[in-house]
């Protein structure tokens, strides 16, 4: 036995001296993906919970998905921007209204950037935030109930993508426009964008209260693309920062023309001064035409209003609120770090990153040392804005996070590799690839003043060869890293869904204690809401039929109707009467040209049916609800539009 | 004790494919696949080494099967430099023949291919890359370039001709990721 232990190590150790000589990107020591350690440190017992929430954006899904670290289990996806059958969101009567526009009715959108709200620069796990990027929108979801509460329309911008990002005390949700377009929209020739087209940053207002969004403001800029954006924190506060590119205003062939100037600029936004300005009778009010769509707890019914004007800010009227600072290359990611003091522009077609100081750039501004002026907006100096830079070979950066311990973690999309350096001195202290080409990397509060520094998630765009192929698309790869020591370990990859792009994490135990279990239906304000089983109805309203129908396991009251007609609009309110966790019951219509509803327990939700044939038909609970879930099921007789049955209804018989 | 015997013969077999491997990096990946090891999966894991035959070959694989670009493909893997050139991109690569590598300075090459020089003949290498995919035609448009190793080049029309940082377009592959235009002569970075 110790022979063949001898000759086991020696085997290894040839191995493992030997094959470090290749293509190793410089790295050395254990990746420890094979390492039973790293085993461990994923696992999760059967039962047990995971230590973070990880809410990951959905990208052209629309949506959110929530997953649990370490293990890379997914739990939820939360329907946002797109509908979504599986609950009914967007397809049920009460929801639809959440993806009115003034476009009319979009059912999808490209969700991008996660936020979770903050309090004192700290994540408080009310609510989140997300960006629709196609069809400007900025989403609020519920931290209690895991579900989208609103979401307002953003007027005059597009390509909402510097968006959804918070301030410290989740005073603001900020959203700037990647695209700038004429500010008011109009017919004019295309090849006029330069000096025409302008680019809209929007401060919306969060009432600390029930979170509710109000545009506050937009800051009408000159016409680049506003890339990404973060939000100042401690000495910073009060300031938001934002990546531009194409400041060249170019309208065509971008990835050759906005690619000329050797750098562009980080916007600095003063907001507090523009607010003090907006709260002083500053601003212009416009006329505008946008939605603004609230879903409510207790009817569990969304409204859409349309508003219709919206306070506009000339950056020249307000002077020392906006200055530029130039940034190499096309900067993408901007990134604060805990302390307020350092802003990352991470030039994505740089090898290098750019870090900007705070107080240089207060220092210069106080100075006045200007380096001319773009629009009439001071652009300060390279030289004395600059904290250093981050010479780590890497090429193609896009993100960075942090760990609240004085590192800083960027990925690199060409080299597809995560680099970890020091704040302050700039060196690298690490790199681990990535698999592959990772675009934003999440640490659980990596966006505040008081990052959880434990694990990182890199959210690549290309999987490839890392699990079993499904044909030529495959959801993207993730991989999540073990921050805690000096270099990172890779411990798992797990696939996610849709694309995500950013991603927020929390402690589990900031959220877990307040999550909903179900909505008491003694407070379901719902008008077509029955109470007790009694109540439960069939009403004719011309062409209409409303039934009023209650579900409890396992029967639909009623079950049996008649007296519906060809060419009837049928509406199904159904209200869920289980009391009970995770007892949510379906509801499906044969030939319904729509989704199925899925009600929690204690809510009420309505569909439209209209029969379009003769006959005896089918309706049944979709939720494999209980022991007796497949006797959950009903009929409704339709007859000829000119019958003159009676509307009757009836549960056993009664 | 027949057990015994084998494994004292494979760590021998072992120690010979890996020596022989670190002289051959094309191959490396299958050996060290077979050798399976926490470092072995660290360094030879990646983009470049996935096995696909049916998409068109990318910029990295196009060298590889090129004889007239043996002396950048041996650099770009002493550089550590195959995971990048197979990244979606797009990249441009200007690829200089094995002819345009003897035309440097006697012992140059040599001299950058050593260990100690690898981030020197990195940062050369990414001067011969641009994110971007345009034909030869297109590239008339350009003034300069701006390459991987955040430096410019100067792109110049001469006739028909198109010059990148002085070197010649001589012949251009389409790749999967991108576009490999083949030049005569290796481009040095100006130091600014």
């Amino acid at each position: 036995m110790k022979i063949y232990k001898y000759q086991l190590l020696s085997l290894l150790g040839a191995a493992m001296v030997f094959t470090s000589c290749g293509n190793n990107n410089g790295q050395s020591g254990s990746s420890g993906a094979l390492n039973s350690s790293a085993a461990e440190k994923v696992y999760v017992a059967p039962g047990e919970h995971d230590e973070f929430y990880a809410f990951m954006s959905g990208g052209y899904s629309g949506n959110l998905t929530v997953y649990g670290l370490p293990s890379g289990r997914m739990f939820k996806e939360i329907p946002v921007f797109s509908q979504f059958p599986t609950s009914g969101y967007g397809y049920s009567e009460e929801t639809k209204p959440m993806l009115n526009t003034s476009h009319g009715f979009v059912p999808w959108d490209d969700s991008h950037h996660p936020d979770i709200s903050q309090t004192n620069g700290e994540l408080d796990g009310r609510w989140i935030f997300i960006n629709g990027n196609n069809t400007p929108r900025i989403a609020r979801i519920s931290l209690t109930t895991f579900e989208t509460e609103e979401i307002i329309e953003v007027p005059n911008s597009a390509g909402n993508h510097s968006s959804s990002f918070v301030t410290e005390n989740t005073e603001y949700v900020v959203a700037g426009t990647r695209f700038s377009v004429p500010i008011p929209q109009r017919d004019m020739p295309i090849n006029e964008y330069k000096g025409n087209f302008k680019g809209s940053l929007s401060f919306i207002s969060v009432d600390p209260e029930h979170g509710h969004m109000d545009i506050k403001f937009q800051i009408i800029m000159p016409g680049f693309n506003y890339d990404l954006s973060h939000p100042g924190r401690g000495k910073s506060h009060g300031w938001f920062f934002f990546t531009t590119y194409n400041t060249e205003e170019a309208n065509s062939l971008q990835e050759v023309n906005s690619s000329q100037n050797d750098k562009d600029f980080i916007a600095a936004i003063n907001w507090k001064k523009v607010e003090e300005y907006v709260n002083n009778g500053g601003g212009t009010l416009v006329p505008a035409n946008y939605a603004h769509n609230i879903y409510d707890e207790g009817t569990h019914t969304a409204t859409t209003n349309m508003k219709k004007e919206v306070l506009t800010v000339n950056p020249l009227d307000v002077p020392g609120a906006v200055y530029f600072l130039p940034t190499p290359k096309s900067p993408h990611g901007c990134d604060v770090d805990p302390s307020g003091e350092y802003i990352i522009g991470n030039g994505k077609l740089s090898a290098d990153l750019t870090v900007h100081s705070f107080d240089n750039m207060i220092a210069a501004i106080e100075g006045k040392k200007f380096d001319g002026e773009a629009y009439g907006i001071p652009i300060l100096k390279f030289e004395d804005v600059l904290a250093g830079t981050v010479k780590s070979g890497g090429l193609g950066p896009l993100h960075t996070e942090f760990d609240g311990k004085g590192n800083a973690y960027t990925t690199f999309f060409i080299s597809s590799e995560v680099v970890k350096w020091k704040l302050g001195t700039w060196e690298v202290i690490d790199r681990k690839p990535t698999y592959y080409s990772v675009g934003h990397i999440m640490i659980p509060g990596g966006n505040s003043a008081k990052p959880f520094g434990k694990y990182a998630i890199a959210l690549n765009k290309i999987t490839k060869d890392r699990y079993l192929p499904v044909g030529p698309e495959m959801e993207h790869s993730a991989q999540i890293y073990d921050i805690s020591g000096e270099k990172m370990e890779l411990l798992y990859d797990f696939p996610t869904h849709g694309e995500p792009h950013y991603a927020a994490g929390i402690p589990a135990e900031l959220l877990a204690p307040k999550a909903k279990k179900i909505y008491r239906l003694d407070e379901n304000k719902h008008p077509y809401a029955v109470t007790s089983p009694d109540q439960a109805r069939v009403e004719r309203k011309g062409n209409e039929v409303h039934i009023y129908m209650s579900t409890i396991r396992s029967h639909f009251t009623p079950d049996n109707i008649e007296g519906v007609k060809v060419g009837d609009k049928v509406y199904f309110h159904i209200t869920n009467h289980e009391q009970d966790f995770d007892v949510p019951h379906g509801f499906a219509m044969i030939g319904q040209n729509t989704s199925e509803l899925l009600i929690m327990p204690g809510q009420t939700k309505s569909s439209l049916w209209e029969p379009k044939k003769v006959g005896v038909w089918p309706f049944y609970c979709t939720d494999f609800c209980s022991a007796l879930h497949q006797e959950m099921q009903g009929y409704i007789r339709v007859s000829p539009a000119n019958s003159n049955i009676e509307l009757s209804w009836s549960l056993g018989g009664d | 004790m027949k057990t015994i015997h084998v494994f004292k013969i494979v760590p021998a077999l072992v120690f010979l494919l890996v020596v022989y491997s670190c002289k051959n990096d094309a191959k490396q990946d299958l050996i060290t696949n077979q050798t399976s090891t926490e470092v072995a999966t660290q360094s030879q894991k990646g983009q470049a080494f996935i096995e696909d035959d049916s998409s068109t070959p990318n910029v990295l694989q196009i060298a590889i099967k090129s004889p007239d670009h043996t002396t950048l493909v041996a650099a770009v893997q002493a550089a550590s430099l195959e995971n990048v050139l197979v990244n979606a991109g797009p990249l441009m690569v200007f690829a200089p023949t094995n002819a345009a590598f003897d035309a440097l300075q006697e012992g140059t090459v040599e001299t950058l291919l050593k260990p100690e020089n690898k981030a020197k003949l990195a940062a050369i290498l990414k001067h011969h890359v641009t994110a971007g995919n345009y034909d030869k035609n297109f590239l008339k448009k350009f003034k300069k370039l701006g390459q991987a190793d955040d430096t410019n080049v100067i792109v110049e029309v001469k006739g028909d001709d198109v010059y990148v940082g002085g070197a010649k377009i001589i012949a251009s592959i389409k790749a999967g990721n991108g576009i490999v235009h083949v030049v005569d002569k290796v481009i040095l970075p100006t130091s600014n």
